[in-house]
């Protein structure tokens, strides 16, 4: 499943990216904000209208993604 | 081993021996410890090559001229953003003699990265872990000693905002810089790069037993700000409460505080300038009081609205609030190419133009960036207030001139979001950056930080500006008063006017308005003055004379037309300051007239075509 999935709240780990769209650049930036498989994330709340989710990567980087993004972060469900 | 090649750091300075580089993610308090480490003189300055101005400063360690360069705040030093590109070239095109690599101690398990990167191109580095205080609050726990020992890197833990651990900090980058003999540069920065790839295991038994992250559900008293602040439903009403504030406050403290600026360099001009020019010829001196000085002054009148601004700005920006204004305008401002960043700037252009182009910099990607200063000049300042204010209560009977002003404002904002959504196809105005944004823990930025940056700006504002608005001015000046002893409509800037009639006729636009447009300018609340000086009455009796001659959708197309025509003087110079680019500058000159000339046609013609034309 990819993380525009995940609801509110719910922590996964980070399976990986897809570089389709953006290509490396990507993978690249995402890795740099902490985004790399294993990493836990968590959902904390999603903007109004079809705006960015508020993403917590590991327990103290906090991030604000856009959906057309997150559609390209792939991630497994813990446990 | 080593990628560098020794190369000198003289071709770009005079009189340094030494150059080093700070080099750090955003958000991590760079430019802090930045002025810690040069005791805050730093100069903005431009690099060859370079598409950005980066702060330097010079300070003398060991006898010795040593070249600080604050580089640009990148997450990744092979990424895709401009301002990564910056960096690469300034490692590849300059050299240095050691790398200052600044993290955010909070986050030390994912900016590890960045660390381990820079050491892989063999310059020498040190590296400062910021925010120790902030760390240390969340409850990430760190062996400075043991991480330095298992990287061979010094690693000195500070806090940059209360200067703890600083003195330490700084007498290790000394020692360091007095033992790197040889500058280098890393030609082909990326290929290095690409050599030495940094799996995500490395970085976990670099960390293993001498890092310790937080649980990862632990609440710290920003999720409990961010549970009000980016509430789904209340969040866009607080974002607007709040913009009205800093609106408010632009409007009542910062606008009014040109008054005493201009109290001061009127008293200038009468008691000092005036009787020392009296012995000059007449020419000379309306060259200097009417020109060069009118143009020094307009730029003076501006620099306690820049502080404000910047006060303002940086209290946003410090606290971390701007980025979520970002998170919260996203769905709206990601459809027209632009940020939420772009529409706080957008709602401050209102009060004036000019620190909002130069408030686009906490953009950092240059397309989007260009797009936000294209569109600014939109938004109705209130110089131009005072111009509809005068024109609508002539053309006006009663109150309707309020409903006019109010349509004038809706424009603005239509035209100026319009615009953007259609350029921002163009490859020219597209951001190559992901949408991922940091959004920092709230901070609050100390009192000294504040002020230490409004310095810096103003300083800039006047030193980069100067230029700009005397010869502005001078020229405006030259073609008002030229062909000598002519008035009105035979200067040479109502011969220009006469030109450009036949294109301003279908809009409805009289040649003496023209002009005043053309006049206007250099600073638009001096269209109205140009308008009585050129119907040669004054103020009450031209807005009679307006009255009785104009047309209602005369008057209403004249001020359709002054409000997108063209950025003032000073705004113009403020995007060519920020763009560097002249190429650029003209676009913003020609893309606001061509709309303004359609717009105004459309209205004009459309207007008057209907039945119950006015």
């Amino acid at each position: 499943m990819t993380l525009l999935e995940l609801s509110v709240g719910q922590i996964a780990l980070v399976d990986g990216i897809s570089d389709s769209v953006h290509g490396p650049g990507l993978v690249s930036r995402l890795a740099a904000m902490g985004i790399v498989p294993n990493k836990p994330i968590q959902l904390l709340r999603k903007a109004a209208l079809g705006g960015p989710l508020h993403l917590r990567i590991g327990s103290t980087t906090e991030i604000a993604m856009r959906r057309s993004e997150a559609r390209l972060v792939r991630i497994n469900m813990e446990g | 081993m080593s990628h560098c090649q020794p190369a000198t750091v003289q071709p770009s300075r005079v009189g340094v021996q030494k150059r080093i580089a700070l080099l750090g993610q955003p958000n991590t308090g760079k430019s802090t410890f930045f002025n810690r480490l040069t005791q805050s003189n730093a100069a903005i300055a431009n690099w060859p090559g370079l598409t950005v101005d980066l702060f330097q400063a010079r300070v003398q360690w060991s006898g010795e001229t040593v070249e600080v360069v604050d580089l640009p705040g990148i997450y990744d030093l092979n990424g895709f953003s401009d301002d990564e590109q910056v960096v690469r070239r300034f490692l590849e095109t300059y050299a240095v003699n050691a790398v200052v690599v600044v993290l955010n101690a909070t986050q030390i398990d994912r900016q590890m990265r960045l660390l381990l990167q820079v050491k892989s191109l063999g310059i020498p580095t040190v590296a400062v872990l910021n925010l120790a205080d902030e760390a240390k609050r969340y409850g990430v726990q760190y062996d400075a000693q043991a991480l330095s020992d298992r990287l061979g890197i010094p690693i000195q833990p500070i806090s940059a905002k209360y200067g703890t651990g600083c003195q330490r900090a700084i007498a290790t980058i000394t020692h360091t810089v007095e033992h790197s003999a040889e500058a280098v540069t890393v030609p082909h920065l990326n290929a290095v790069l690409a050599a030495h790839p940094i799996p995500e295991a490395e970085i976990e038994t670099l960390l293993r037993g001498v890092v310790q992250m937080p649980s990862l559900t632990a609440r710290t008293i920003t999720h409990t700000i961010d549970g009000v602040m980016l509430h789904p439903l209340f969040g866009l009403p607080i974002f607007f409460a709040s913009m009205f504030g800093v609106f408010w406050l632009i409007w009542t403290v910062g606008l009014p505080s040109a008054d005493p600026v201009d109290a001061v360099t009127g008293w200038f001009q009468t008691a000092i300038l005036e009787p020392v020019l009296s012995v000059a010829p007449q020419l000379v001196q309306d060259l200097v009081l009417n020109g060069i000085w009118a143009g020094f002054a307009a730029l003076l009148s501006f620099v306690p609205l820049v502080a404000i601004f910047f006060v303002v700005m940086g209290l946003l920006e410090g606290s971390g609030y701007l980025s979520r204004a970002a998170y919260l305008m996203d769905a709206l401002m990601g459809r027209l190419g632009l940020d939420g960043r772009a529409f706080v700037l957008q709602m401050m252009g209102f009060g004036c133009n000019v620190p909002a182009i130069m408030g686009t910099r906490v953009m950092r990607s240059r397309g989007m960036r260009l797009l936000s200063m294209l569109v600014i000049p939109f938004s109705l300042c209130s110089a131009r207030l005072q111009v509809f204010v005068f024109i609508l209560a002539a053309v006006f009977p009663n109150r309707q001139g309020a409903i006019a002003l109010f349509c004038l404002y809706v424009m603005s904002f239509v035209s100026a979001f319009t615009l953007a959504a259609l350029l921002s196809r163009f490859d020219y105005f597209q951001s190559r950056d992901p949408f991922v944004l940091e959004l920092p823990p709230y901070r609050l930025p100390t009192i000294q930080q504040v002020l230490l940056r409004v310095w810096g700006e103003m300083k800039e504002f006047v030193t980069r500006l100067s230029i700009f608005m005397v010869i502005g001015s001078s020229l405006i000046w030259f073609l008002t008063s030229f062909p000598q002893g002519s008035t009105g409509l035979d200067t040479f800037a109502g011969q220009l006017g006469g030109l450009f009639q036949p294109l301003m006729e279908p809009l409805g636009i009289n040649p003496f308005l023209t002009v005043s447009l053309i006049i206007g300018f250099v600073a638009k609340e001096v269209q109205i003055a140009a308008l009585t000086v050129l119907y040669g009455l004054n103020n009450h009796a031209m807005a009679v004379e307006l009255g009785q001659t104009l047309t209602t959708a005369q008057g209403l197309s004249y001020c359709l037309f002054s409000l997108l025509y063209i950025p003032c003087l000073t705004t113009l110079g403020a995007i060519w300051s920020e763009s560097k680019s002249w190429r650029y500058t003209a676009i913003a000159v020609i893309v606001p007239l061509v709309t303004a000339w359609l717009l105004s046609f459309l209205f004009y013609q459309g207007i008057t075509r209907l039945p119950w034309a006015v």
